[in-house]
């Protein structure tokens, strides 16, 4: 595969773009910190990823980047046929609520610029024939719950719209895949307390990767998420106002 | 000491949670921090920690206050030369991951611990040793250069050209010179990724010891493990194993296949492991183990790492914890140490329910590193009432022989003990007084032996 990958120099995206090196995949590296990138890139290299591991600066605050970051992209690898995003921003319940701010760009970050940079790689992967968009929602988007109202809520919109992608564009091969992260412990999570079945970052990638050689439309990451979610969908609304998960 | 708190009374939210080393004793309420940017994180910080390894205290907080920084998520590899075998990487990067990396490559440390489940910054801070200790010396004779935050809030380098002191003093300095950042070391080039394994059982102590001593003449790898818990004859008589690299005639076509190792869940009750249990496992690996197959082919992670197949197989002595008690005896042209050593244990009535056994060579570049010349225990020991009363014993016999503890292993080891053992300590103290001298990082292991305040 010819995968660009937003979000690979840490956690659960570091730990899924070392899988695909491992498979000796070709990869190209996007993000903000252009060293830190390359620190990255030598990395999944010596991982065993296909020939050098390119890399372009792409915020995910700015959407003006998205298009020369794909485009640097593109010409690197002689087109892709693959884009992971795993970038994203996570705060608390209580800091959100604390400053409106931090909760704009939480939004921001998470929903309205993830969806513009998967519309910039869906229109080009679509061009290109198809191929597949693997994008980090999280079972955070599966039901309104009180510790994650702000940061759900952005992940339950992008888990629509890629829902929404999996079906319109299935047929024209396009395979968008939904990872739905439970609670990993990575930098992301680390000062929360982990409650059980929390995962490492190397469990959810293993089933992101299973998802995208499958071309299984939505995965839980790692999988007892989605009984736990089941239940949690289910549960009357009585109960739900009850409980603090 | 009160050794029957099970635990602390540690609130359960974050940022607080309770923290211990790989022996479950002590267990402290602690603050650690983790994240992938290790140099920002440790500023600061009053210390860096692993995947927490070492048994005792040696990677706890000295108090609640202060801050620890975990190093896992801190994990890339930096740079490898395959003309050289130099490999640099952040210091949070894990031995199993380099090992499975790099075996089908045929480039494989030239020393490991008895766990994978270490961190590259672990081994720079307890200055590692393996079963070739006897050839190879400590795992910092092959480390080239570290990158280290100072408490000056510098970042620099160090090597046995730059800051020469500081690289020494960090070696087998238990993390107390500066937080280790990023490791470069020497991999050695392997003629194949297996291991041919040469295995003997000895009947008795006297010509267990005797192997140990004779056999690393001719291989460049030997471990010995005595049964410390059988009655009578059976008593101090044990298994010894000896490898050296595979020729890839020898060695099958295929590289070794890396399993994910079943984890144990920490449910297992205190009162579970008991010494008649102990006491079968080690008659099933002296008749069982000792007696198949001699000579052969093993797999690499079978040969180096056999508490591995489970991980967390600590939480198999529940709640109470247990300690590692590891002690060094030099050299001496007759075993009336050694036999003191197992007078002791018998008189105390120690539960060990394992010991290995280990050859070492001379001193190496590391101030304060564990080794010299002379045989290693390494006893597997339940903490219990008398836990201190029996290490303090051990302690006596050690010091009159001239031998001395392993700091990694330690939660028990009286400070003048330790110091009496220990006539390098002045000179690494000097050094450590240069970087740090409020002695702004400590653990709860420097708080206990070294007179550190929290």
């Amino acid at each position: 595969m010819k995968v660009v990958f937003l979000g690979a120099t840490k956690g659960m995206g570091r730990a899924l773009a070392r899988l695909l090196a491992q498979r000796g995949d070709q990869l190209f590296l996007l993000g903000r910190d252009v060293d830190d990138l390359r620190r990255s890139a030598t990395d999944l290299e010596l991982f065993g990823a296909a020939g050098s591991v390119g890399v372009a600066p792409c915020d995910l605050m700015d959407p003006s980047t998205f298009v020369p970051a794909l485009d640097a992209a593109s010409a690197a690898l002689g087109g892709f046929d693959t884009v992971v995003v795993t970038a994203g921003l996570f705060a608390t319940q209580d800091a959100l609520e604390a400053d409106a701010a931090l909760t704009a760009r939480m939004l921001a970050a998470d929903f309205t610029n993830t969806i513009l940079f998967c519309e910039e790689a869906r229109k080009r992967l679509l061009a290109a024939g198809g191929g597949t968009l693997c994008v980090f929602s999280s079972v955070a988007g599966e039901r309104g719950r009180k510790p994650v109202i702000l940061y759900g809520a952005a992940k339950a919109g992008l888990s629509h719209y890629l829902e929404g992608l999996d079906h319109k564009f299935s047929a024209q091969g396009l395979r968008t895949i939904t990872v739905k992260p439970g609670f990993v412990k990575t930098g992301m999570t680390a000062g929360l307390t982990p409650p059980p079945f929390a995962a490492e970052a190397d469990d959810a990638a293993r089933a992101a990767l299973k998802a995208m050689e499958r071309g299984r439309p939505e995965v839980y990451a790692p999988g007892i998420w989605r009984w736990i979610m089941l239940v949690i969908r289910n549960l009357p609304r009585a109960v739900m106002r009850r409980i603090s998960f | 000491m009160d050794t029957n708190a099970d635990n602390t009374n540690c609130p359960t939210s974050a940022p607080l949670t309770s923290l211990s080393g790989w022996g479950h004793y002590p267990v402290v309420c602690g603050h650690e921090v983790r994240g992938e940017d290790l140099e920002h994180l440790c500023n600061g910080a009053a210390l860096t920690r692993g995947l927490g390894r070492s048994y005792g205290d040696a990677s706890l907080p000295a108090s609640a206050a202060d801050t620890v920084v975990g190093s896992p998520l801190a994990d890339r590899l930096l740079s490898f030369d395959p003309e050289t075998g130099v490999v640099r990487a952040e210091a949070g990067f894990p031995l199993w991951r380099l090992n499975r990396l790099f075996l089908p490559r045929r480039w494989f440390t030239p020393v490991t611990p008895g766990t994978h489940y270490v961190t590259l910054g672990g081994m720079v801070a307890a200055d590692v040793h393996g079963k070739s200790h006897h050839r190879d010396g400590c795992f910092g004779e092959h480390v080239t250069r570290l990158k280290m935050r100072v408490v000056d809030g510098r970042v620099l380098e160090c090597s046995d050209e730059q800051e020469r002191d500081l690289f020494r003093a960090t070696l087998g300095g238990m993390g107390l010179t500066g937080h280790i950042l990023e490791v470069e070391f020497r991999m050695r080039r392997i003629p194949s990724p297996w291991i041919w394994q040469a295995t003997e059982r000895c009947a008795d102590f006297d010509s267990l010891v005797a192997a140990v001593e004779s056999a690393g003449k001719d291989w460049p790898m030997t471990v010995a493990w005595a049964d410390f818990v059988g009655g009578g004859k059976a008593f101090g008589r044990g298994i010894i194993n000896k490898g050296r690299w595979a020729e890839p005639s020898e060695a099958p076509a295929q590289p070794p296949r890396f399993r994910h190792a079943p984890a144990l869940p920490p449910i297992i009750p205190s009162w579970f492991l008991q010494r008649w249990m102990a006491q079968v496992f080690n008659w099933l690996v002296y008749h069982v183990n000792g007696s198949r197959s001699h000579v052969g082919i093993v797999h690499p992670e079978t040969f180096f790492y056999p508490l591995d197949v489970v991980r967390d197989w600590n939480h198999l002595y529940g709640k109470r914890g247990f300690t590692q008690y590891q002690c060094v005896l030099p050299t001496t042209g007759n075993h009336d140490g050694h036999h003191r050593l197992l007078r002791t244990l018998q008189a105390q009535r120690a539960d060990v329910f394992l010991c290995v056994i280990k050859d070492c060579g001379p001193e190496g570049k590391g101030m304060l590193s564990f080794p010299r010349p002379g045989i290693s225990y390494a006893l597997d020991i339940p903490i219990g009432p008398r836990i201190q009363t029996i290490v303090d014993a051990l302690n006596e016999v050690v010091l009159a022989e001239g031998g001395r503890i392993y700091l990694a292993k330690d939660a028990f080891t009286r400070p003048e003990h330790y110091r009496a053992m220990e006539p390098r300590l002045d000179a690494w103290n000097a050094v450590r007084r240069t970087w740090d001298p409020q002695r702004a990082l400590r653990s709860a292991q420097s708080l206990r032996m070294f007179g550190d305040r929290p």
